[in-house]
């Protein structure tokens, strides 16, 4: 079945230099170790391709039921030398949320979670 | 001490431009000990350095004077002290402001103003660097020789030591400048608890606490995405408080009668806000692992946080240099249905073929279709969408270059694509750039100092 991230996690982004963050948290706990499996690092740097010149990384917060990621290069320069919109970074949070994975019927039925519209 | 003790430290400012209102509401609402207030951002330091070089009096976070008059009864009648880094690059002046403030109150005496220094490098810049201290970029490695001629200001981001040094000589008011914002929430706590300089783990609690509050209403509701259609009333939203215990376990909560929301995933979505490598948060006190928090609802509106360890911090202080790099200017037109996304398109290509038969060149050029494709680039798909903002930018070392593009936006409203409009508010404004350069030095080289004038 096909999962959106934007149905089973909130998000929220922010900068540091050229760097975009994007923390992105389970809705349930239970639906935690689907998003730890399925975003990957590189998922989520094929999902960012063109929209970012650098490298991605990914921490795991299983306490917070939260991964952490760093997206280089995502913010045209950064902080004041930007010249885009997002200069700060503030909207990558609901970017990385479009993501669809997918997830096998029997786990999807057994967790609960809801299909792609 | 009582294990009991609870001391409450409010967010009233999360940033220079923050809420009015919040600060006095903080102190109005409810029971409260300290106020926190965060004024500084990486950009604020360099636009304070302006300042401060057309008026030596000026350099200073000035909001937060009328925060400091709104506040004052609760400052003077029920002793709630306040910890705010609004002296920029020139905290000596906030606190005469400050002091000519509480005489106006007739609090004269009353009002006991520590003043923390020392974080300011600019003045020994030279000297550092002749000592053989690189201040290389922490980013791409280039040494600051390299934009030397260029730098407003620099400040090494000082901890909480001198800020509990100056609530220990009896100060009500600390004014700091370019400490880190969670000394402002830690430094109250180590003083009210004793928590000792190697208590690595009470003093990640201590960061934490301060991360949690602040950005304001960030943790209580505001820009908050889960369930974001039923937060409640943030027209009224409450700004978060932490109320901290001796062994280092504290609870997230706001006034009773506010509106905005504290819960497990608004407080966890400020935890992950900004975050780096969440096993190392680097302080100048202590490193912080957030893999270590427990959160629990505990209670409408409160949120319980415990478990937090830490380990001991390094030998160095990041600095923050701020430098003059060139210009940048950004125009914007909006084009309407029908075609409205090819029309935006075709107005972009004629404005950079006239850029460039013009000669104009610059560093960089940037176009974004606002409705379309800004926020969420390439991810967006296609459409036809009622409406798109045009949205482009220059930047470059040539100021006159910036000048002329920001001329070349208004004649396309009657010599370009045709459903354009939205050019109200006249020429694009040039900017003078600032860039941001972050180093390490060594903490030895780093004297604060601490100077309490009533």
């Amino acid at each position: 079945m096909r999962v959106r991230l934007l149905d089973i996690a909130h998000a929220r982004s922010g900068d540091k230099g050229d760097t975009a963050n994007v923390g992105v948290i389970a809705l349930r706990p239970e639906w935690y170790p689907v998003l730890a499996r399925e975003v990957t690092q590189a998922r989520v740097k094929a999902h960012f391709d063109g929209m970012i010149t650098g490298d991605v990384q990914r921490f795991e917060l299983p306490n917070l039921v939260a991964l952490n990621f760093l997206l280089h290069g995502a913010l045209d320069g950064g902080g004041t030398l930007s010249l885009k919109t997002d200069a700060q970074g503030k909207v990558f949070s609901t970017a990385l949320l479009r993501m669809c994975i997918d997830v096998a019927d029997d786990e999807a039925r057994t967790l609960g979670l809801p299909a792609a519209p | 001490m009582s294990s009991d003790k609870i001391v409450r430290v409010a967010s009233g400012q999360g940033f220079w431009g923050d809420w009015l209102d919040a600060p006095r509401r903080q102190v109005e609402g409810g029971q409260v000990d300290y106020l926190m207030l965060d004024y500084l951002a990486e950009v604020t330091m360099s636009i304070l350095q302006k300042q401060k070089e057309r008026d030596p009096k000026m350099g200073y976070a000035r909001d937060f004077i009328g925060a400091m008059a709104s506040v004052m009864p609760a400052v003077l009648e029920r002793g709630v002290k306040v910890i705010a880094n609004a002296g920029g690059v020139n905290p000596p002046a906030c606190a005469d402001a400050l002091l000519a403030l509480a005489q106006e109150h007739g609090a004269r005496g009353r009002l006991t103003v520590g003043v923390v220094t020392g974080d300011d490098l600019l003045p020994r810049l030279d000297e550092l660097l002749d000592g053989g201290h690189a201040l290389a970029n922490m980013d791409t490695g280039a040494p600051l020789s390299s934009i030397r001629d260029h730098v407003m200001s620099a400040n090494a981001y000082i901890g909480s030591e001198p800020i509990v040094e100056a609530l220990e000589q009896g100060a009500n008011v600390v004014i700091t400048g370019r400490s880190t914002d969670t000394a402002l929430t830690m430094a109250p706590l180590r003083h009210e608890f004793g928590w000792g300089a190697s208590d690595w783990n009470l003093l990640a609690a201590g960061i934490i606490a301060g991360h949690i509050i602040e950005c304001g209403a960030q943790a209580s509701g505001g820009n908050c995405m889960h369930d974001w259609r039923n937060i409640p009333d943030l027209a009224d939203v409450g700004y978060p408080i932490v109320e901290v215990r001796a062994d280092g376990t504290f609870v997230v909560t706001k006034h009773a009668n506010t509106g905005g929301r504290v819960s497990v995933p608004s407080v966890t979505e400020q935890l992950v806000y900004e975050m780096g490598d969440p096993h190392a948060y680097i302080t100048p006190d202590v490193i912080a692992d957030f893999t270590s928090i427990r959160l629990a609802a505990d209670g409408e509106n409160r949120v319980r946080v415990h478990g937090i360890t830490g380990a001991p911090a390094t030998d160095k202080l990041k600095v923050s240099i701020a430098y003059r790099a060139g210009y940048k200017a950004v125009g914007t037109l909006v084009y309407a249905w029908p075609d409205a996304l090819e029309k935006a398109q075709l107005a972009d290509r004629v404005l950079r073929e006239r850029l460039d038969r013009a000669g104009l060149r610059f560093e960089h050029i940037l176009t974004e279709f606002v409705g379309v494709s800004s926020a969420h680039g390439p991810l967006s798909g296609t459409t036809d969408p009622p409406e798109v903002q045009l949205r482009i930018g220059v930047r470059g070392g040539d100021r006159s270059a910036v000048e002329r593009f920001s001329r070349e936006i208004a004649p396309l409203v009657l010599n370009g694509p045709p459903g354009v409009t939205g050019f109200a508010g006249g020429r694009p404004k040039i900017e003078e750039l600032v860039a941001y350069w972050p180093a390490l030095i060594d903490k030895t080289v780093v004297q604060t100092n601490v100077e309490v004038r009533a």
